[in-house]
């Protein structure tokens, strides 16, 4: 009786150690590592605060107090004190992170969207239609970007929308790249020509079979390029072609703060910390995913 | 060698005409015109400006005739300085854009390169994770936030250095210009540089030369390195889009007279013809230090073949 239970126990726990899939092995390198993990909880405080954050302020971001200009951090109520209007600096950095980090996500997605259809069709189709479409990414590359966005900032005026737009359509070239590469690699693969020996569509091969399996340095590329792209936007907004007053972005802020530093360099400072905190945290969980899903570069 | 050079350019001209095209039409779709001003002009008066600079034909036919013009290489006019034409003034301010580009990448590739030899030779201990480190930083912190804390600290604090201003190039006038805009670079170049001489300090020919009993400084110098620096060779073209835009927030904390500052203010002015310049002339660049770039690829590595 004893040894058939203990007998039992040993073949459960054997049919417990379940084979790990390689998103597991991934997901156990990626806590394994300090500073990713360390990004990811500090990204999430930060994301949380600028959720929740201008909604338990006090203050309205745009709350103008002609009593109240320039005090230095912690005066009367204002923890990170506040601007020439006598606006709240915690709250419109909040807001400001807010916004943001909204654009950062927007429009990397609006870039992979794009990317991901572009490199997949290219690769997957091949022959004159993928040098057709690789030679249009090249053209684009070597164009002047940056210049291209602060026309169309310049032509349309600063809406949100279009900065979504304008940096996303920017971004998107990388990553067709790195897609129509992986999708090359993909193409030949058994279970793709399973898929078409029996008889699926291309369009239904590339979303069923191709896409999923690309997500590896997809998502590694995701990491990086919303780091990228809220970059872009503060540098647009500090040129003054991003958000405009009273709206805040990191980049409006820090501009704001550039202006007045010998009068209040807290206005400077703390946005900058925010900036920098936000860009490290994104860059170290873009390194970390690589690392973990691609290991080969350990 | 000189057919692939000449297919290249062949390639660059629809390139460049898709720029002027795009930039020609985004510029003309922008509300207001060069010509307004704090007081409204009379419309005969109006007339008559746009009649001088040929803005009263129809839009097309503004485009083919810029065309045709530009291939003769005469850009125009600027609309908001009147006496000077869209050359002078990429004449006379390309100066101060020239020098610091050239500077702040020559400084940030010699910086860089030592850093990251330095990191892959000590790989995974102290000086390797403190370069690494700060290489990160140098990726995560932007120009727009160091140039005005240095600004605030060493200029304006501390009154080391002049906190703007040209001063014909004076060197120190100079420095923090430089510092800001090669900062991220050396960051770039510093990660290129490490993972490019790890890599090539596990290949075969290396270890060859360790078996013949080289020294280890000779085998770093002579083999590996040359090697190693070649993904810096493709960096060159990014790089220079990179100083580019950071000339832009440079020239305004810095207050320098040069063309990244003028393009912004063209914009923001409608100045079509100023704008539509510094777009070509930029462009023009890019793609000529990327063609630039492949070539050196091909000298320094003879595994590629241009063909």
């Amino acid at each position: 009786m004893i040894l058939a239970s203990e007998r039992a126990d040993t073949l459960n726990r054997a049919v417990s150690v379940r084979g790990r899939s390689l998103w597991e092995d991934a997901r156990r390198r990626l806590f394994r590592n300090r500073a990713a993990v360390t990004g990811m909880v500090v990204l999430g405080l930060l994301v949380l605060a600028a959720i929740v954050g201008p909604w338990l302020s006090p203050f309205a971001y745009d709350q103008v107090d002609k009593a109240d200009v320039w005090l230095p951090p912690l005066a009367q109520g204002h923890l990170m004190g506040s601007d020439a209007l006598g606006r709240d600096l915690l709250t419109r950095l909040l807001v400001g992170l807010r916004v943001s980090l909204a654009i950062g996500f927007v429009a990397t997605f609006v870039s992979l969207v794009i990317g991901v259809a572009w490199g997949a069709v290219a690769g997957y189709v091949g022959g004159k239609l993928d040098e057709a479409m690789m030679r249009f990414v090249d053209v684009l590359y070597s164009l002047p970007f940056i210049f291209f966005v602060i026309l169309l900032m310049v032509t349309f005026g600063s809406n949100i929308v279009l900065i979504f737009v304008a940096i996303g359509a920017v971004e998107w070239l990388t990553m067709s790249r790195i897609v129509r590469g992986q999708t090359l690699t993909l193409k030949n693969k058994e279970f793709v020509e399973a898929a078409r020996a029996s008889g699926l569509g291309r369009g239904a091969i590339i979303a069923r079979h191709i896409v999923p399996n690309l997500l590896g340095p997809v998502v590694v590329y995701v990491t990086l390029t919303i780091p990228a792209v809220i970059l872009a936007e503060s540098f647009l907004s500090f040129l003054g072609l991003g958000v405009q007053p009273p709206m805040a972005s990191l980049g409006a802020l820090i501009a704001g703060g550039a202006s007045d530093m010998e009068l209040a360099p807290w206005l400077l400072i703390f946005p900058s910390l925010v900036m920098v905190a936000t860009l490290m945290c994104f860059n170290f969980i873009g390194d970390g995913l690589r690392d973990a899903i691609d290991p080969k570069d350990r | 060698m000189l057919r692939y050079i000449g297919r290249r350019l062949l390639v660059a001209i629809p390139t460049l005409f898709l720029v002027i095209t795009a930039a020609f039409f985004m510029m003309r779709a922008a509300p207001g015109s060069p010509f307004d001003g704090d007081r409204k002009l009379l419309p005969e008066i109006e007339a008559n400006v746009l009649a001088q600079y040929g803005m009263n034909k129809p839009v097309g036919q503004q485009y083919v005739d810029y065309l045709v013009r530009a291939a003769q290489g005469d850009l125009g006019p600027s609309l908001k300085y009147r006496d000077k034409t869209v050359l002078d003034i990429l004449k006379e301010n390309y100066r101060p854009s020239l020098t610091l580009g050239v500077l702040a990448i020559a400084i940030a590739s010699v910086i860089g390169v030592s850093l990251g030899v330095l990191a892959a030779l000590r790989q995974n201990r102290f000086t390797d994770n403190a370069v690494m480190t700060v290489a990160i930083l140098g990726v995560c912190i932007p120009t727009f936030v160091t140039a005005p804390l240095l600004v605030l600290g060493i200029a304006s604090k501390l009154g080391w250095l002049p906190t703007a201003g040209w001063n014909d190039g004076a060197l120190p006038n100079l420095i923090l210009p430089i510092v800001v805009l090669a900062l991220p670079q050396i960051a770039i170049i510093s990660r290129l540089t490490r993972a490019g001489m790890i890599e090539v300090l596990h290949s075969n020919y290396v270890r060859t030369a360790r078996a013949k009993g080289l020294p280890e400084g000779l085998i770093v110098r002579k083999h590996a390195l040359r090697a190693a620096i070649l993904p810096l060779v493709s960096y060159l073209g990014p790089a220079c889009a990179g100083l580019i835009t950071g000339s832009l927030v440079v020239e305004r904390i810095f207050n320098l007279p040069g063309l990244g500052k003028f393009f912004v203010i063209s914009a923001l002015q409608r100045d079509y013809t100023v704008v539509m310049g510094m777009v070509i002339f930029y462009a023009g660049l890019i793609l000529v230090l990327n063609l630039v770039a492949d070539l050196l690829y091909a000298v320094l590595d003879p595994r590629v073949r241009l063909a």
